[in-house]
């Protein structure tokens, strides 16, 4: 689970970056991405990155998916999304005094992973839309035409750069977090000693 | 001397797994480093770039593989042609070749029977196809556009090709070249285009002859064409040279 998220993490900042140079080449709204945020130097790098690097991602993205469901993992943590938890939590969390319990994610966390995850099943989706319009016209036509699944394709990027901001500042705020990500083994707050073995 | 309690593996398998996992992840971490570090762009010729041009190669399987021949481009009616339709070299409008109808013959080489040269007449007094259909460029902008020529499979068939080969290639006369693989050249919607909406192509859109291949990308479809050729060995193009995907098909 943990080696799935830091490979994600890389593949996903290499699209977006690649991607974004890939905007650069004929920006659909009026700014341009800055040279620096990009990744592959010039459009066919660019292309070459993304088209590369979209094997990683969606390939760890299954092992993630079957790996989630066969032990339950999604039904365990992600589940259940009411709004009357989503609306409560949200509120303690605005108030700095929602409790963070080890291992458990809230109802605010759950709807931000439920949708992310949304967000990359539809960047892959609306991706392969606009990368294969003619042998996956069905497809295309889903995300109303070639031109329409450009721009979703770029709202999904912002969606999910958005949830990486989210994500990024939450870690700093509770950064205790972020050593258990790493090695798996989560830092219990006031944790009793360990004994000898 | 007291030996102490035997060290069971099975113990401290656990502990194992969790260093394994840490290098591994460790492993990763400093690759990634290491590609974020150097500035890939396909023409160092670096690892990276080299493990780039191996994808883009995977990538052109996958892409053939995905090809289905009687799969038709998407078709549009005359109202949803772009006004105007968009000039895309890599040089400015005002360098486009500027090339007398009546001196062009196209040269026909490489494996097919019947290597004479075509006058546009001759080319023109051949089946011609039609379409308005949507090129894609690798830029990501699209446009809507009509063209009509020879259907390239008929034009194969006529020169007596082998259709067996490989790829098509072809010749500019504006330094341009480029190339396609065969299932695409026998593609029902990939034509040699001499129209360009109900006039002969204006020199800014490839006069007097482009490729027009609405299964590829827009740069797959090579302007000014005044050699072809029918081959085996990749023979590559202008921008595929420099890196974009040989394939790119659409």
């Amino acid at each position: 689970m943990r080696v799935t998220h830091w490979v994600n993490a890389f593949a996903i900042v290499c699209m977006i970056m690649s991607g974004w140079m890939i905007y650069d080449a004929s920006p659909l709204f009026g700014f341009r991405f800055p040279a620096w945020a990009t990744l592959g130097g010039w459009l066919a790098g660019a292309v070459a990155w993304h088209l590369a690097f979209m094997w990683l991602l969606v390939g760890n993205g299954l092992v993630y998916v079957i790996y989630g469901l066969l032990t339950r993992h999604f039904r365990r943590s992600l589940l259940p999304l009411w709004p009357r938890e989503i609306l409560r939590d949200a509120g303690d969390a605005a108030r700095f005094r929602l409790e963070h319990r080890v291992g458990e994610y809230n109802a605010v966390q759950r709807l931000a992973y439920v949708g992310v995850l949304t967000l990359g099943v539809l960047a892959t989706a609306s991706g392969l839309a606009i990368w294969k319009p003619v042998q996956l016209q069905a497809l295309t036509a889903l995300f109303g035409g070639y031109e329409f699944a450009r721009r979703v394709h770029f709202a999904v990027m912002a969606g999910i750069v958005g949830f990486i901001l989210l994500h990024l500042t939450l870690v700093l705020l509770v950064p205790r977090t972020l050593p258990g990500m790493i090695t798996g083994r989560a830092r219990l707050p006031a944790a009793p000693p360990e004994g000898p073995r | 001397m007291k030996r102490g309690p035997a060290i069971r593996l099975d113990e401290h398998r656990p502990a194992l797994r969790r260093l394994d996992r840490r290098m591994m992840l460790k492993h990763s971490l400093s690759v990634g480093a290491l590609t974020m570090l150097t500035g890939c762009n396909l023409q160092d010729g670096d690892a990276v770039d080299r493990v780039l041009w191996a994808m883009s190669r995977w990538n052109d399987r996958v892409q053939a593989w995905l090809f289905d021949p009687n799969r038709l481009a998407p078709t549009y009616p005359a109202s949803a042609i772009t006004e105007p339709f968009p000039f895309n070299a890599f040089y400015p409008v005002d360098d486009a070749p500027d090339i007398d109808g009546d001196d062009y013959a196209l040269e026909v080489s490489g494996r097919v029977a019947d290597k004479q040269s075509w006058t546009l007449a001759k080319l023109r007094a051949l089946p011609q196809e039609q379409q308005i259909t949507r090129l894609i460029c690798i830029e990501g902008w699209s446009a809507i556009g009509q063209w009509s020529g020879v259907p390239l499979r008929l034009f194969l068939e006529r020169i007596g090709a082998d259709l067996r080969s490989r790829y098509v290639g072809f010749k500019c006369a504006d330094r341009y070249y480029g190339s396609i693989d065969m299932a695409t050249a026998l593609h029902p919607q990939t034509i040699l285009a001499l129209d360009y909406g109900n006039a002969p192509l204006p020199p800014k859109y490839g006069y007097p002859m482009r490729l027009r291949a609405p299964t590829k990308l827009g740069f797959k479809g090579p302007k000014h064409i005044v050699a072809m050729f029918v081959t085996n060995d990749y023979p590559g193009g202008y921008w595929d040279d420099q890196g974009y995907n040989g394939f790119s098909g659409s």
